[in-house]
């Protein structure tokens, strides 16, 4: 006997559904699987130790295999304004939410205005009932199957949230939400305990720098390698000098926050201060007003320092663009045009850096650069005839100024990588041993410096 | 006057970095970081309008002394007049649809504006040819480091090969011979290069990372302890 089409969609659909596969007829978003299992025990606590606006959320997994989740999405909904605070703005507030409440207290037991309101607020309801339909919260994202943790970070640290988490199968399909956790105000610690092995670091870097400033103001010798880029300043100003041409100074392409430009703006006292000396042009164009502003102020200086307060020229010492390409557009053709016979780059320098260079090379300047911009390093040592790499060039101000204030700074400055060295060959050490022994110990020793001790 | 130039910018330097380091580690302090940041927007502001008049003084000299080049001033001032007055005028800019009838409440950059249409289609461009001149200024640095004077220019040279080759379908072929899972792939030129770049290049790079960060550390000590005060133009 054949079966009419209506019978064998009926049976087909029995089938189904006795196997736990939803049909959904005339629907185009057909779901051949039923939803998953909802995830449960959700718990959201503050995470302690850190700058405020992180929860921590766990949650039990769903009794659906993990292999047939797609993840699991966090919700996230943040609690409007409760009447309790309300009432704390203004007293007419308070009197206002507080009247209908406060109306039986008074008349029935005799209690002062002022207790009753307080009464009221506190029994008023803390917080507005949050919306039932999850597809009003905020989604945080879908994580893998496999988590059942989370962190919420970038939360408002003076908001209050509750969260909820919802299983999605592979074809997209949700589970019922969790119940709703608790009411969680991300609060910030008083201290964040993650950064504290970064503290300790910086603390021990700045007493070993404090001890050898006091060690060298009480005549301890202080002796520093030569840096072949900060010798040839005066070969680079005389050259300038015998040739008759102008020094180029580019003090970066940064503003004076980043602290490349404020040690680009120490090594300009100093060459200003030969130029001024040797009665040569030095000319300073700058990316930024407030370098422009710094620059003039230490090239005065270094103008008077030198006896030449006559021969200071703040034109020379001027504003260009802020913009990357406009201010090399200028320079460059500036360059082609004056042929300055030195050019010095100290800064911070992008992808400008090969552009300034080379064409300084082109027109046969003497060029020393300085940069910790590790990307443009190549560029400059390509490029240039010296080149001050990183540490180099913030040392250049202990450097040229000789102070033993400033030379005991540098000598700080080795312990620090003393103790960098020691961190290293330990962590080199776990790492091999645990490689060889596969001790679970080992590398959680491991995994301890790398994700707290540099990870903070 | 001493205390104007350097007492007080120094005892302000110190407080701003004292401020800076106490919001990294104490979170009830971060609102104390970002308002000392706030002050160097502030400053940089009203620097901004110093650096716009030394810009108009400058060029408008040149002209008027008709030194060399003095054109190229005149080009400077009209575009900075031109795009100055079309920004502050927002021409061409439509209004915000909540007040279809008020010219200005448009935006400067807003899609349509003659603003906007300078930065698309003369800005962008102009910065665009200045950045694709990189590629040049690359093949004539590469070609003068990359020069076998001496050992180490050598090494350079050697290492330049391996990875520039590494990278490339030619040096894929070259040493495609060489079986993927025999004990020599690792002689493969895109797997030496792989393994420059993730070994002797990383070392190298790193250990310049852990040097500025000391630099960064021991010259903010000495900014904040007022011993480096060359910044201020205390000259040497």
């Amino acid at each position: 006997m054949r079966m009419s089409t209506i019978q064998t969609t009926l049976l087909a659909t029995a089938v189904c559904a006795s196997a736990g596969v939803q049909v959904v007829l005339g629907s185009s978003t057909t779901s051949w699987l039923a939803p998953p299992e909802a995830p449960t025990n959700l718990v959201a606590n503050d995470l302690p130790w850190d700058g405020g606006g992180t929860v921590q959320i766990d949650w039990t997994a769903s009794a659906t295999p993990e292999d047939q989740l797609k993840g699991y999405e966090i919700l996230a909904h943040e609690l409007s304004v409760t009447p309790q605070e309300q009432a704390v703005e203004t007293d007419e507030q308070a009197d206002r939410a507080a009247a209908q409440q406060t109306e039986s207290l008074l008349e029935g037991e005799g209690i002062a205005p002022e207790d009753a309101r307080r009464q009221a607020e506190l029994s008023t309801p803390t917080f507005a009932t949050p919306p039932e339909d999850v597809s009003e919260w905020d989604s945080l994202g879908i994580i893998p199957a496999v988590q059942t943790t989370y962190q919420a970070t970038g939360l408002n640290k003076d908001g209050v949230y509750i969260f909820k988490i919802r299983a999605i199968g592979l074809e997209g399909e949700f589970s019922a939400p969790t119940a709703a956790s608790g009411e969680i105000r991300p609060v910030a610690a008083f201290f964040n305990g993650r950064k504290l092995p970064l503290l300790i670091t910086l603390a021990l870097i700045a007493a070993a720098v404090f001890i050898f400033i006091v060690l060298a103001r009480r005549g301890m010798p202080m002796r520093i390698r030569k840096i072949a880029g900060l010798e040839a300043v005066d070969e680079a100003v005389g050259r300038a000098t015998e040739m008759g041409r102008s020094i180029l100074y580019i003090n970066g392409i940064q503003d004076m926050d980043d602290l490349q430009t404020v040690a680009g703006v120490t090594v300009l006292g100093h060459v200003a201060k030969t130029a001024a000396e040797y009665d040569a042009k030095i000319e300073v164009p700058t990316a930024r007003s407030l370098v422009m502003t710094a620059a003039r102020e230490s090239v005065q200086s270094s103008y008077f320092s030198a006896g030449r307060p006559d021969a200071y020229n703040p034109d020379l010492i001027y504003y260009v663009t802020d913009e990357q390409f406009g201010f090399v557009a200028y320079v460059s053709g500036m360059m082609t045009r004056e042929k300055p016979a030195a050019c010095f780059y100290m800064g911070s320098f992008f992808a400008e850096s090969l552009i300034l260079a080379e064409t300084g090379n082109s027109v046969g300047a003497i060029q020393i650069a300085g940069t910790a911009n590790p990307s443009q390093l190549p560029f400059f040592v390509a490029a240039c005839d010296y080149t001050l790499i990183g540490e180099e060039f913030f040392a250049a101000s202990a450097y040229l100024s000789g102070q033993p204030d400033q030379l005991g700074s540098l000598k700080g400055q080795d312990v620090g990588k003393i103790l960098v060295g020691i961190v290293i060959i330990i962590g080199v050490t776990l790492a091999t041993l645990q490689a060889i022994t596969g001790s679970d110990s080992l590398e959680a020793a491991v995994n301890y410096l790398v994700n707290v001790l540099l990870g903070s | 006057m001493q205390i104007l130039t350097r007492s007080i910018p120094l005892f302000i330097t110190a407080v701003a970095g004292v401020v800076m380091i106490l919001s990294a580690f104490f979170p009830y302090t971060s609102d104390w970081g970002k308002f000392a940041g706030q002050f160097f927007n502030i400053l940089a502001a009203f620097a901004f309008v110093l650096g716009g008049g030394n810009l108009l003084k400058l060029h408008l000299k040149k002209i008027s002394d008709q030194r060399p080049g003095w054109a190229y001033s005149g080009v400077v001032l009209v575009c900075f007049i031109v795009t100055l007055f079309v920004g502050l005028m927002k021409i061409g800019a439509y209004p915000n649809p909540t007040y279809p009838n008020v010219h200005f409440s448009g935006e400067t950059q807003g899609s349509g504006s003659m603003f906007w249409w300078f930065y698309e289609y003369v800005f962008k461009p102009l910065t665009s040819t200045m950045f694709a001149m990189l590629a040049f200024y690359v093949a004539s640095a590469a070609f003068r480091a990359f020069r076998a004077k001496n050992f180490e220019a050598i090494l350079l040279l050697g290492t330049a090969f391996i990875v520039l080759l590494g990278r490339t379908f030619a040096g894929v072929l070259a040493t495609g011979w060489i079986p993927p899972d025999s004990a020599f792939s690792g002689l493969r030129l895109e797997n030496l290069s792989v393994y420059v770049m993730q070994v002797f290049n990383t070392a190298g790079t790193r250990a310049i990372m852990i040097g500025i960060a000391l630099g960064i550390a021991s010259t903010s000590m000495k900014i904040i302890l007022g011993i480096d005060r060359s910044f201020l133009g205390s000259g040497d």
